[in-house]
C-alpha cells in the first residue's frame, strides 16, 4: 500500500534523512521509532502528501477520502464546539449518516458531555480525544498516526487501543510513537530512526 | 458539483460563526472605517471639492478591507487547522471561495455603516457608487483571501499582506473611483466585472497550489 | 545544429547580443533621422524596446512558473525567477529612460499622464513584492509554488493595469505605433527593429548567464552537501 524508494528530505541544509526504503503492505501495522527531530513526523508528513519529498519517490496508494492523518497539532478550531468541528470534517469528508457517526463517536471517546462546548475549554487530553475522533469518523483505510498517545489518560489510552485493535489487519497503520512497547502487540514491522 | 457547493457552504458558515463567537474582525474593521472617514475631513483642506471626498471613499474602503484580510487565516493558523481542510478529499479551491464569501459578508457588512456615514459626512452616495462597491468588493475579497493564505504561508505573514495586496487593488480603485466619479460610469462597471471575472478565475484555479508543495 | 545552439546558448546569445547592440547604438547615432521632437526622441529608440523586452521577461517567468505547476518541469521555477528578476532590471531601466524621456520634451521628471511610465510603476510594485514574498519562504517546493502562482497574478495584471491606466488618464503619451505607426519613416522603423531585436537578445544573453551562474550555484552546494 505504500511503496517508499531512496526518500530523501533537506528543508534548506538541514538533511532530515535520506535514502529511505520502505514497503507497507495492506494490513500491516508499522511502528516508526526514533528520538525527537529523527524524521518520523516529516516521513508522516510526505506520506499524507502535506510535504514534498526532496529526492526519492514515494507511492501511497489510497486517495485523500480513505486517508486518516492524526498530527501534533490537533487540527481543530479552537472556538467550535467538539461536535461543530466533527460536523464539519464530516461534512468535508461525506460521512454518511454524519449526525449520528459523529455523535457515535464522542460517545466512544468520552466526549458526548462536552460535545456543545468550545475546545478552547478543553483539557490537553480532551482535545487529543477529539483528534482521535476527528481521524476515525471516515474510517479510513490508511492511518498515519504522529504520537497518538501524547496527552492521553490511562483511560484515553485503553480507549484508543481498543479501536486500534478492532482495525487491526482490516485497516493499514504507520504510527510514530515515542512509547513503541504498548503497540508491541499489534505490530507487523518496525521502523528505527536514528 | 452538489458536493462543492455543500463544502464551500459548510466552509462559509464556518468561518461567519468564528467570527460571531470571537467577535473581533468586524468590530475593528468598523471602528477603522468610521476612524478613517474622520481622519479624511482633516486631510482635505477647503476648496478641495467633492469628488477627492469619493476618492477617499475608494481609499477606505480598500483598507478597511486589507484590516479584516490580514485576520482571514488566523483562525486555520494555531492548531495546525489548514492541514486538516487542505487534506479533505474535497476540492482546495472550496477553502479559498468559502473563506471569500465570508470576507465578503463582512465587507459589506462594514460598507453598510461606511457608506451612510460617508453620506453624512461627505456627499450623497449615487447608485453607481453603490453597484461599483458591489462589484469592487467581489475582486476585493477573492484576491485579498487569495494573497493573505499566501502570506500566511511566508515568514513575514501579516507583514506581507498590504505588500501583495495593494499592486493588485490598483485597478479596483481605478474602476470604483471612475464609476463613482465620471459621467459614464458604464465603462468602469464593466472594468470591474472583467476584473472580477479574470482574477476569481485565476484564484479558482491556483489555490491548490498556495496550500500544498 | 540546433543542439549545438541549445549547449552553447550563453555563448551564442551573448554573441548576437553584441553585434545587435552594436548596429543598434550606431543606427540611432548616425542613421535615424531627426524628427520633430529633437535630440530626444533618439530616447525612444530605447526607453520602447527596454519596456517590450520587460514585458518579454515578465511573460517567459509566467510561462515557466506555469510549467512548474502544470508539469512539475524541474528547473522551470529557477528559470522563472532569473526571467522576473532580469524583468525588474529592465522595468527600471524603462522607469529611467522613460523619466528622462519626460524631462526632455514636457521638463517634468515624472508625468502621471504618462500612461507607459505608470503601468511600470504599479508592475516595479508588483514584483519588488515578488522577491518579498520569494524570500520570505524557505527554498523549496513551497517557495517555487508561491513564486509561481504570483508570476502567473503578474501577467493577468499587466493588461488589465493598462486597461486600468488608460480608463483613469487622459491620453498625452505619443503612443509608438499609434502616432508614428505606419507613419513612421521607414528607416526609423528599421532602427526601431534593430533596437528592438538588440535588447531582446540582450536578455538572452543575460538569463543564460545568470542562470548558468545559479546553477553553478546550485552544483557547488549539491557537492558540499555529499562530502560535509
Amino acid at each position: 500500500m505504500i511503496h517508499v524508494r531512496g526518500l530523501s528530505k533537506r528543508y534548506g541544509a538541514k538533511r532530515i534523512f535520506e535514502g529511505l526504503e520502505l514497503d507497507v503492505e495492506r494490513g500491516g501495522f508499522v511502528l516508526v521509532t526514533g528520538p525527537n527531530g529523527s524524521g518520523k513526523t516529516t516521513l508522516l508528513r510526505i506520506a499524507a502528501g502535506l510535504a514534498y519529498p526532496s529526492a526519492g519517490e514515494i507511492d501511497v496508494e489510497v486517495e485523500r477520502r480513505e486517508l486518516g492523518f492524526l498530527a501534533h497539532e490537533s487540527l481543530v478550531y479552537r472556538e467550535l464546539t467538539a461536535l461543530e468541528n466533527l460536523e464539519l470534517y464530516g461534512r468535508l469528508y461525506r460521512v454518511p449518516e454524519r449526525r449520528e457517526r459523529c455523535g457515535m463517536l464522542l460517545e466512544r471517546f468520552g466526549l458526548w458531555d462536552s460535545r456543545n462546548e468550545r475546545v478552547s475549554s478543553f483539557s490537553r487530553g480532551m482535545v487529543q480525544r477529539l483528534a482521535l475522533c476527528r481521524v476515525f469518523l471516515h474510517e479510513p483505510e490508511l492511518f498515519l498516526l504522529d504520537e497518538p498517545f501524547s496527552a492521553l489518560d490511562a483511560e484515553g489510552a485503553e480507549l484508543l487501543e481498543r479501536e486500534l485493535a478492532s482495525r487491526h489487519g482490516h485497516a493499514t497503520f504507520l504510527v510514530a510513537t515515542h512509547e513503541p512497547e504498548r503497540l508491541e502487540p499489534l505490530a507487523t514491522a518496525r521502523l528505527a530512526f536514528a | 458539483m452538489r458536493g462543492y457547493v455543500g463544502d464551500v457552504a459548510a466552509l462559509a458558515r464556518k468561518d461567519l460563526l468564528l467570527e460571531v463567537r470571537s467577535r473581533d474582525t468586524l468590530p475593528a474593521m468598523l471602528i477603522f472605517v468610521a476612524a478613517a472617514l474622520v481622519i479624511f475631513h482633516f486631510a482635505l483642506p477647503s476648496g478641495t471639492g467633492e469628488l477627492a471626498g469619493l476618492g477617499l471613499l475608494w481609499v477606505a474602503i480598500v483598507f478597511t478591507a486589507l484590516l479584516g484580510l490580514s485576520r482571514a487565516f488566523v483562525a486555520e493558523r494555531e492548531q495546525g487547522v489548514l492541514d486538516g481542510l487542505v487534506l479533505a478529499p474535497s476540492d482546495r479551491s472550496a477553502i479559498w471561495l468559502g473563506k471569500s464569501l465570508a470576507a465578503l459578508t463582512f465587507l459589506v457588512l462594514a460598507e453598510a455603516i461606511a457608506l451612510p456615514l460617508f453620506a453624512i459626512f461627505f456627499s450623497s452616495v449615487d447608485g453607481a457608487t453603490i453597484a461599483a462597491v458591489a462589484l469592487a468588493d467581489i475582486g476585493i475579497c477573492a484576491v485579498g483571501v487569495f494573497v493573505s493564505a499566501m502570506a500566511t504561508a511566508t515568514r513575514a505573514r501579516e507583514l506581507l499582506l498590504p505588500v501583495l495586496f495593494l499592486p493588485l487593488a490598483i485597478p479596483v480603485i481605478v474602476g470604483g473611483v471612475g464609476a463613482s466619479v465620471a459621467d459614464s460610469a458604464g465603462r468602469y462597471l464593466g472594468f470591474l466585472a472583467l476584473y472580477d471575472a479574470l482574477f476569481a478565475t485565476i484564484c479558482w484555479a491556483s489555490f491548490e497550489y498556495v496550500v500544498t508543495e | 545544429m540546433s543542439t549545438w545552439l541549445r549547449n552553447n546558448a550563453l555563448v551564442a546569445s551573448a554573441a548576437l547580443a553584441a553585434v545587435l547592440l552594436t548596429l543598434a547604438i550606431a543606427l540611432v547615432a548616425f542613421y535615424a533621422p531627426l524628427d520633430q521632437d529633437g535630440l530626444n526622441q533618439k530616447i525612444f529608440y530605447f526607453h520602447v524596446p527596454i519596456a517590450l523586452t520587460a514585458y518579454a521577461c515578465f511573460g517567459w517567468g509566467a510561462w515557466k512558473g506555469l510549467l512548474h505547476l502544470w508539469k512539475r518541469t524541474p528547473g522551470a521555477d529557477l528559470e522563472s525567477y532569473v526571467a522576473i528578476h532580469l524583468g525588474v532590471i529592465f522595468g527600471a531601466m524603462t522607469l529611467v529612460t522613460g523619466s528622462i524621456w519626460a524631462k526632455y520634451r514636457w521638463g517634468h521628471w515624472w508625468l502621471w499622464s504618462e500612461k507607459q511610465l505608470v503601468l511600470f510603476l504599479v508592475l516595479f510594485l508588483f514584483y519588488s513584492a515578488y522577491f518579498m514574498l520569494r524570500f520570505s519562504v524557505e527554498p523549496g517546493p513551497r517557495q517555487a509554488n508561491l513564486s509561481a502562482v504570483y508570476s502567473l497574478f503578474g501577467v493577468v495584471l499587466i493588461p488589465i493595469s493598462f486597461l486600468a491606466i488608460r480608463l483613469a488618464n487622459a491620453y498625452i503619451h505619443p503612443i509608438a505605433f499609434t502616432s508614428h505607426g505606419p507613419q513612421m519613416a521607414g528607416s526609423q522603423f528599421f532602427t526601431f527593429c534593430v533596437c528592438l531585436a538588440a535588447m531582446l537578445s540582450l536578455f538572452a544573453a543575460l538569463y543564460h548567464l545568470e542562470l548558468a551562474g545559479k546553477r553553478l550555484d546550485a552544483h557547488l552546494r549539491e557537492l558540499r552537501e555529499l562530502l560535509g
